[in-house]
């Protein structure tokens, strides 16, 4: 059987009807990574043995009639989400043996809905970074074109899901980390608003943009993870107390009075113009369905990637102040305590980390403050501003995800400044709390994915997931998957 | 905006690395680079906007002040570079 070619809803359907067990698709699911793992390099470690062991639970529940919407359905986790006893490394030398003694508690509700999980996925160290490229154990491939980048910083669990590694992923988003990668591997991505999904076990990259999302091989399967994922947690203090919808329920084929909203300052000189057009005909295809939509304008889009690399830097260099070799991770030797902590973390952290320790301690130094941090976080309420008008008028805002396909392998690695520029369209998102998803709109002439953004007020996903579910039902995009 | 060797000497410091000659001539560049591009904020106009330092509404959280469960000793300790006994060791900071 090739069962690792389907979704969360197809699996279900068959777990239900008898036809397959949760180990089938386990097993399957490994030969899968047995035989393109080793060319996309997706996982940082494969948690096979425990796997199947999971399957079996998972088939007595289900012969006990206990069939949760992910009972048996093997998911893969960024590796900068803790698993209680399961080793999670960011992706940094400096964690590189470190094994949380506790579940995030997005874990603690995948196992209560029966998840099966495959293993941990690579990323860009400590989620710094745009193509996968800065983690410590080597670069993950794109799935598509080996010699290409996935994106970043979830590069590795939008790889999984793309070579049908896993079935879905969970990713972390702090300036497009789930979207990015999502459109350059052709898969669906969901940032959820701030606050919807806990961050309590997270490793803390700037705390106030951090958010978990699924990423997934269609939309009703964004809707599924979403529905097991979200809700108020207390051991978040930033976790909001809303309603929760079942977000299955806005799976509906239906956009008729849905008002969309392009903005001007995301079709600008340097966008790649097969992205632009593959964009701008998705939007035609909604408003034949009944869509209408506006040019519409978010005015601070331009000073969007400043404001992050200040407020982002800045929160950084104080959450990743904990690496000091002591209480958990790496430690160097040195003369003293002051040079074991430097030698530990001059050891222990890549050149990108350092590069945003470095920024953001700098952005927050005497003298400096009012001039970067705080002017920083003025312009974030400008910005966010622009998208509390925008949705007076206009349900969704669409753009493209990327401005440019997947690049090639080390295309960017000698410029910060040229890879910050590839999230030019997603990092407004993060400084303005709002939910945002990238669907596969199209193929490049060269068969690379491209991405569609589709953006909501706060606490909207469902009007996304209505927006989205519309456009996939309409098209054959989410069906196609990389010849690898 | 220049930063200057001695700046990037500065901020590692505050920053608890240490760096390579190499990486303080790259970060030279590099930070200069990239601040000068976030001076680009300095022509929007920000007088009298509020900073933001969280999109959604929050209050000082608190919760009761009852016991409650707390993660394992053994397990928390075994992730600990170097230790004795139930405590955290780190090099000498008192001759």
């Amino acid at each position: 059987m090739e069962l690792y070619k389907l979704t969360i809803h197809e699996l279900h359907e068959k777990i239900k009807n008898k036809e397959i067990t949760a180990k089938d698709i386990a097993s399957d699911v490994f030969k899968r990574i047995d035989s393109v793992e080793n060319k996309v390099k997706a996982y940082l470690s494969v948690a096979r043995d425990e796997a199947l062991k999971q399957a079996e639970d998972a088939d007595k529940e289900i012969k006990a009639g206990k069939v949760n919407p992910l009972t048996g359905i093997p998911i893969a986790i960024k590796d900068n989400i803790c698993i209680d006893g399961v080793k999670t490394t960011c992706a940094s030398k400096i964690l590189e043996n470190f094994i949380p003694p506790y579940d995030a508690s997005v874990i603690t509700k995948l196992k209560a809905s029966g998840y099966i999980l495959t293993g941990k996925t690579n990323m860009d160290e400590f989620a710094m970074g745009s193509s996968t490229e800065n983690s410590a154990f080597g670069a993950t491939r794109n799935p598509y074109d080996l010699e290409r980048v996935p994106g970043g910083s979830s590069g590795g669990s939008a790889a999984a899901v793309s070579a049908d590694e896993c079935i879905a992923a969970l990713g972390s988003d702090t300036g497009g980390s789930i979207r990015q990668p999502a459109a350059l591997c052709g898969v669906v991505g969901m940032k959820p608003t701030y606050g919807r999904v806990s961050r309590y076990g997270l490793v803390a990259f700037a705390s106030s943009l951090d958010q978990i999302g699924p990423i997934t091989k269609d939309v009703t399967d964004c809707a599924i993870m979403m529905n097991a994922i979200s809700g108020y947690d207390k051991c978040d203090s930033t976790s909001a107390d809303v309603a929760l919808p079942d977000f299955t329920k806005s799976l509906i084929k239906d956009v008729k009075g849905l008002k969309i909203g392009i903005p001007d300052e995301y079709f600008i000189e340097g966008i790649d113009p097969e992205i632009e057009k593959s964009v701008l005909d998705a939007v035609k295809l909604l408003e034949g369905l009944g869509a209408k939509s506006e040019r519409i304008k978010l005015p601070h889009t331009g000073y969007a990637i400043a404001t992050y690399y200040i407020l982002a830097t800045s929160e950084a260099s104080s959450n990743l102040a904990r690496y000091d070799g002591v209480k958990y991770g790496f430690r160097a030797k040195g003369k003293d305590l002051i040079d074991m902590y430097m030698e530990t973390r001059a050891k222990g952290f890549g050149s990108e980390v350092k590069r945003r320790i470095m920024l953001g301690t700098y952005a927050l130094s005497a003298g400096y403050y009012e001039a970067f941090y705080k002017k920083g976080q003025q312009v974030r309420t400008l910005i966010k501003r622009d998208f509390d008008e925008a949705f007076k008028k206009v349900d969704v805002i669409i753009t493209p995800t990327s401005p440019t396909p997947a690049f090639k392998i080390g295309e960017k690695t000698a410029d910060p400044l040229q890879m910050y520029l590839s999230d030019i369209f997603t990092i407004s998102v993060n400084l303005a709390g709002v939910p945002a998803a990238s669907i596969p709109s199209g193929f490049t002439k060269g068969n690379l994915p491209i991405g569609l953004q589709i953006i909501a007020k706060p606490f909207d996903e469902e009007t996304i997931i209505r927006a989205a579910y519309t456009f996939e039902q309409s098209t054959e995009m989410h069906k196609k998957r990389p010849a690898i | 905006m220049n930063i200057t060797k001695k700046d990037v000497e500065h901020i590692a410091l505050l920053s608890r690395l240490k760096l390579t000659e190499e990486e303080k001539e790259t970060f030279v560049k590099q930070l200069s680079g990239i601040l000068t591009h976030v001076e680009k904020l300095n022509e929007v106009n920000t007088n009298g906007i509020e900073p933001t330092s969280h999109v959604i509404k929050m209050q000082n959280v608190m919760r009761g002040d009852a016991v409650t469960g707390s993660l394992p000793v053994e397990k928390v300790l075994a992730n600990a570079p170097d230790r004795t006994e139930e405590f955290f060791r780190v090099p000498k900071i008192i001759e």
